[in-house]
């Protein structure tokens, strides 16, 4: 079941779309916020509130790489490995990153802390190398500085 | 000169709020034009300024409109729609106007939507820009407040809503279709042209889908009209551009400038020429998807006709430097490993001739290229070229591979025949 406070604010967005249908994007969004990740019964919640099918909601769901079908950590790390950052050394750097938090790209550190995905420019080019943690973007990053931020997140 | 993009932006990254930017004489043009200029007028204004479009295609923003159905037959509400996800790789223009000046946006939604006469308006923005939504909530609020948003603008008649939608990642939101496709709850792919959106676009209704920058040329336009706007650039196509510069230069960064300046301009002058040690070798003007400039259009001038002329696109004149300690090979393995993951995977030749062509790179740089490599990528770059693909998405991937395989065709060559990157050990 949704939340009363999910139902709301997904009410709130389809209160300027012509169809229900049209706030599955939104409602994921939505629920992510609260749930952090979709599961299959967030699917299955959704699909009910906007009287869609499963199938089409998981359809979104598997499409947009900003939702998250898997649990994520506390906090999720979006490493732009996008061409600027890449001339500046990215490749290495998330290398390096990965190693220090034990995990590849795509998984979750054993203490549910972090989670390292590889995503497309964040356009912040000229401050590249960049990455996100959360709503945060952190610029200019070398190893050092990287450590240093993780800290911010516990 | 005159920057009217950024002329207002204050110096401390702060956001412009209402009070400051009307100081600044923002809301003049709409305070002219809503209730006052005939719809159709602003159109043919639009379309005088020779306003191209910012979003990398350099469409006449004028020419756009006008394909728009008026008068009172025309199907309701109409849509306008600012494309805000900013993702080509390279491009970091949209975010600044977003985050420091959203006033001017707004400004622009108002006169473009009065324009086709819309009455809803959607912002469409990627989530990343966690700052530019905060501030243009802010900013949608204040102007609603004060009479610029809702219904009966400044008691013209004229209504517009707006809104803000936060999108959940895909770099193919950018395609104007796939984007109507996701702003309906569906699957960002493209979608069959035509019908345009201009006819039939979101929810099956006249919709016009501008990118933030062009939008941000309108007020303006309108404020001080067409010849003025023409007469900011140094060529016959109107106002200053936004361009940036990043990769080994000593200052890389975004500048408003006269549509036209010189690719020679932007990199010495305004990105301060190439970092000690480093030589340039050649650059992406516009993002990931145009292809190669080198030292020989130095003096080209940066606008969409002239750059079209030497054998690329302007893009979003977000330029991209390659140095010559970067390799080649690499460069362009690392836009294909962008594009492989972001094709919206719709139609075959683009979900999987990518991953070929990004595979084929990388074992060149790993030392394992073969004889005949050079043929697998031109047939390639043939195969995804115009007209054999769905959308615009996979010839503009190979629009990179193309002018690399033409300027730095000697560096591919040696991966293959040295079995190994020359560059390896540069820490790439």
């Amino acid at each position: 079941m949704l939340s009363e406070q999910e139902k709301k604010e997904i009410a709130e967005e389809l209160e300027h779309l012509p169809r229900k249908t049209a706030g599955g994007l939104e409602a994921l969004r939505v629920v992510q916020k609260y749930r952090s990740w979709i599961s299959d019964e967030a699917v299955s919640d959704i699909s009910e509130y906007l009287g869609m099918s499963e199938t089409q909601i998981d359809g979104l769901a598997s499409f947009y790489n900003l939702i998250y079908r898997k649990p994520v950590g506390r906090h999720v790390i979006l490493f732009c490995d996008s061409i600027s950052c890449w001339i500046k050394n990215a490749d290495n750097l998330q290398e390096q990153l990965g190693k220090h938090l034990g995990i590849k790209p795509g998984e979750t550190t054993s203490d549910d802390r972090f989670t390292l995905i590889p995503v497309a420019c964040l356009g912040a080019c000229d401050k590249a190398p960049v990455m996100m943690i959360d709503d945060d973007l952190h610029v200019n990053l070398t190893e050092e500085k990287i450590k240093e931020i993780l800290e911010q997140y516990k | 000169m005159e920057k009217p993009l950024t002329g207002h932006i204050k110096d401390d990254g702060s956001q412009l709020e209402l009070k400051g930017y009307e100081k600044e004489g923002g809301y003049r043009a709409v305070k002219k034009v809503i209730g006052k200029i005939d719809p159709e007028n602003v159109t043919a204004t639009v379309k005088d300024s020779n306003l191209k479009g910012r979003g990398g295609a350099g469409f006449g923003t004028g020419m756009k409109w006008g394909f728009v159905p008026m008068g009172e037959d025309a199907i309701t509400p109409k849509y306008l729609v600012a494309n805000a996800d900013e993702m080509e790789p390279g491009t970091f223009k949209d975010r600044l106007l977003m985050e420091e000046n959203p006033h001017l946006l707004i400004e622009g939604m108002i006169l473009s939507a009065y324009a086709i006469q819309a009455s809803i308006g959607f912002i469409f923005i990627r989530g990343a820009y966690v700052k530019s939504v905060d501030r243009l909530e802010k900013a949608i609020h204040e102007a609603r407040e004060k009479g610029y948003l809702g219904k009966n603008i400044l008691k013209s008649g004229f209504d517009l809503d707006l809104y803000i939608h936060i999108s959940v990642g895909r770099y193919m939101c950018g395609e104007e279709t796939a984007l109507l496709n996701a702003l309906e709850g569906r699957r960002a792919t493209p979608r069959f042209k035509p019908p345009y959106p201009q006819a039939s676009g979101l929810f099956g209704n006249p919709t016009i889908v501008n990118n933030v920058e062009t939008l941000c040329c309108v007020p303006y336009i309108m404020e001080h009209g067409a010849e003025a706007f023409k007469n900011l650039s140094y060529t016959d196509e109107g106002g200053t551009k936004l361009y940036g510069v990043s990769g080994n230069v000593k200052n890389p960064g975004t500048w408003e400038l006269p549509l036209g300046t010189t690719m020679r301009e932007v990199i010495e002058e305004h990105a301060g020429g190439m970092m000690n040690g480093y030589t340039f070798r050649g650059a992406l003007p516009g993002g990931a998807s145009t292809d190669f400039l080198v030292n020989d259009h130095m003096d080209v001038k940066l606008d969409f006709s002239t750059v079209m002329n030497v054998g690329s696109r302007l893009g979003t004149g977000t330029l991209v430097v390659l140095d010559d300690k970067t390799c080649p090979v690499g460069f362009v393995a690392n836009l294909m490993r962008f594009f492989g993951r972001e094709s919206c995977g719709w139609c075959t030749p683009c979900r999987d001739g990518i991953p070929f062509v990004q595979k084929t790179l990388e074992a060149m740089e790993a030392g394992k290229g073969k004889e005949g490599d050079m043929d697998v990528l031109e047939s390639h770059v043939e195969f995804m070229g115009p007209g054999n693909t769905f959308c615009a998405f996979a010839p503009g991937a190979m629009e990179p591979l193309q002018s690399a395989m033409k300027y730095f065709g000697k560096d591919f060559k040696q991966h293959i025949t040295d079995k190994k990157c020359a560059w390896k050990g540069n820490g790439k």
